[in-house]
């Protein structure tokens, strides 16, 4: 079953007609995905990449049957374009935006909130079930199909973790990344929580970085519901000062809880495997699996 | 973005919040000139000079001082301009006080007693929503406070879709214990400053303290205001007020680069795309028994040029005595990295410290072979533990 995307999902483009919406539109198609059109509000009725180019998402849902949607639009347009998303009916956005303004997303959070959609990102790689769609900007060679799960705040992160999974003859049944960004659409805890609940997932790699809670409620949850799975965690910046903004808009340690030592901390005491170099996350999972005598 | 007190109060002084009013000055003359004006103004016979730094707890460091008259004003504006103020927040090297606020004095006598309160707003990153923190513990460290009694906190969170209700700005001011006119002005207060946080999208207001004046008004003191950096596009004016030398020269070049640049003070200097990544390899690095120099991101598209950026930025910090480059090609692949690193190499010439390029992804035998083959002062690495080993090996 994998998770959010599978071989039938159906893919619109949101900024389809823009360099990056262009760039990693065709990318996605050549990978496999089912990309059945665009939204370039102004370009309806015309085709790019051979494909329709709607001006409303609602028009693409009519007209496509589109239940996917991934977001390039740039950051001063993306709150409402997540919004005009969710109004249209879509059950699956991601959004790839980075640097959209925090005011803007507190109003589409509180949108998207009684609505029947599940928003990734913003400001991430996006979702990869490997062999049957990518709708995100991660490199697809990097994914092999298989039996693990990945939750990743960060983007080259996840491609590295992936990696390191597949180099020790394992594969990937749904990479999440769910962004970097103060407020995302799915928190840590509720991409595991899929993943849990998935067949066809045996185990996880939970990554995260400093800053916010978002770990801690993730490890309360999988000590709390019985570890059902194996899950291998890191957490980066065990090096970064406090105050400081990483890089990301939400990477920064503000108080004592959300150092990456603290978090560490409760991710071990929940049962989870934490490595502390991020070299280690492959042979971290051969090893959980044999413990638990998973075969994946 | 950070801005100074005297920003932040002309900020919050324009959405009607009441402040403790006073004039910036760059010389101890100016400060003279500022107070005199001060006094015709608002009748304040006394002055408080405040260096304008970006950080916090200047008082404690001797940035912050009570004058009883002029020539104090000049006095004390002298010692305080041109010193290099050391807070728990500038770190020790501190910071140079090119400015100083010549502001009223609001403590003084009257009919009822001054009383200090504390107010911020700031996100709830796991609601999602805003939220007016309240303690009627003004002047101390909220941090403090929420360790030895978190029950003098009080919390509103702000509904999205109405915004701050008059309840919740009452429920404050019933907490703070006020009546009569002091009630009525901690209302507008509260309901002012959020419409300030609002409208010049704000990720952090933290006033403190807040204060009841002896005759019942209620102002902010001290202000403290961080900008989201991603909305500044939308204002203009706004982003004029970033100071420069504020920031660390090295970082401000990298933005000038879109290179997204943290100096740290470890031996290790390290180059990576994405931010995840290079945390990540900041912890390599220091398992490998180094300290990292640096953050840095060169983003999605890691050329000769952002190369040769990073590179340079890099070799100006002069505790690097290693260079650890970190990139995963996806969409970018390693062999157009890897003549980039070689290219930008040569173009600088003279490296005299040890280089660990760690290509992986598209290509990345390629890469590994373009950088062994270059004849360079450069080690290949493909795995993240072969490049650790590698770090462990030149520190050695």
């Amino acid at each position: 079953m994998s998770v959010l995307v599978n071989k039938d999902s159906k893919v619109i483009v949101q900024g389809f007609t823009g360099s990056e919406g262009s760039f990693h539109a065709h990318q996605m198609i050549e990978y496999g995905t089912d990309v059945v059109g665009g939204v370039t509000p102004g370009k309806g009725g015309t085709y790019h990449l051979d494909l329709p180019v709607f001006n409303t998402v609602e028009e693409a849902v009519t007209k496509t049957g589109a239940d996917v949607s991934i977001i390039f639009v740039p950051p001063a347009f993306a709150a409402d374009a997540i919004m005009e998303a969710a109004q249209a009916g879509i059950k699956v956005i991601v959004c790839i935006t980075e640097g959209i303004p925090v005011k803007d997303m507190v109003a589409a959070k509180h949108y998207i909130k009684d609505r029947n959609v599940t928003l990734i990102g913003p400001n991430c790689p996006g979702v990869i079930t490997p062999g049957e769609a990518k709708v995100g900007i991660m490199p697809g060679f990097v994914f092999k199909s298989g039996r693990i799960g990945i939750v990743s705040k960060s983007g080259t992160l996840t491609y590295e973790a992936a990696d390191q999974i597949v180099k020790a003859g394992l594969g990937i049944s749904t990479a999440i990344g769910i962004g970097g960004d103060p407020i995302i659409g799915t928190p840590t805890k509720e991409a595991v929580e899929m993943l849990m609940n998935d067949p066809e997932t045996d185990a996880i790699v939970m990554i995260g970085e400093i800053g916010g809670n978002y770990e801690a409620v993730a490890s309360k949850y999988i000590r709390e519901t019985g570890n059902q799975k194996p899950v291998v965690g890191f957490i980066a910046g065990q090096t970064a000062p406090a105050g400081r903004r990483m890089g990301h808009a939400g990477a920064i340690v503000g108080g004592a809880d959300d150092t990456a030592a603290a978090k560490m901390k409760i991710m071990r005491e929940s049962g989870i495997h934490v490595v502390e170099s991020p070299a280690e996350i492959g042979d971290a999972m051969v090893k959980a699996l044999q413990e638990a005598g998973i075969n994946a | 973005m950070n801005i100074h007190e005297y920003q932040a109060k002309d900020i919050l002084k324009s959405y009607g919040v009441r402040i403790q009013e006073g004039i910036v000055a760059d010389t101890p003359e100016e400060a003279v000139a500022a107070a005199k004006r001060l006094t015709e103004e608002t009748g304040t016979s006394w002055h408080v000079i405040k260096a304008q730094i970006h950080a916090g707890g200047r008082g404690k460091g001797g940035g912050v001082k009570l004058a009883k008259n002029l020539k104090q004003v000049k006095e004390i504006a002298d010692q305080i301009l041109g010193m290099t103020l050391v807070t728990h927040q500038t770190g020790p090297e501190g910071k140079l006080v090119g400015k100083v606020l010549v502001a009223q004095d609001v403590y003084y006598p009257g009919d009822s007693e001054p009383k200090e309160f504390y107010l911020s707003i700031l996100l709830d990153r796991a609601k999602g929503q805003n939220v007016i923190m309240a303690s009627t513990e003004g002047g101390m460290d909220i941090e403090e406070v929420a360790e030895k009694s978190p029950e003098k906190i009080i919390k509103e969170w702000i509904d999205p879709a109405v915004g701050l209700e008059p309840f919740q700005a009452r429920k404050i001011a019933f907490a703070f214990g006020l009546e009569g006119e002091a009630f009525k002005e901690m209302v507008k207060f509260v309901t002012n400053l959020y419409k300030a946080y609002l409208d010049t999208d704000s990720s952090m207001f933290e006033i403190n303290p807040v204060l009841k004046t002896s005759d019942n008004k209620i102002l902010a003191v001290d202000a403290k205001v961080d900008l989201d950096d991603n909305a500044l596009f939308r204002h203009k004016d706004l982003a004029a007020l970033r100071d420069i030398s504020e920031e660390d020269p090295l970082e401000v070049e990298a933005s000038k680069s879109n290179l997204n640049y943290v100096k740290l003070d470890g031996n290790v200097g390290c180059m990576v795309n994405g931010a995840g990544l290079a945390m990540a390899t900041m912890d390599i690095i220091k398992l490998s028994g180094g300290e990292p120099a640096n953050f840095l991101d060169v983003g999605g598209g890691a050329n000769a040029q952002t190369v040769e950026a990073g590179f340079r930025l890099i070799l100006q910090d002069p505790n690097v005595k290693a260079i650890l480059i970190n990139i995963f090609g996806g969409i970018v692949r390693c062999d157009r990295v890897a003549n980039g690193v070689v290219e930008a190499y040569k173009n600088i010439g003279d490296i005299r410290v040890p280089i660990i390029v760690r290509l992986q992804g598209t290509n990345a035998e390629e890469g590994a072979r373009i950088i062994d083959e270059s004849g360079l002062k450069v080690f290949s690495a493909i795995s993240l533990k072969e490049a650790a080993d590698k770090v462990k090996q030149v520190l050695a």
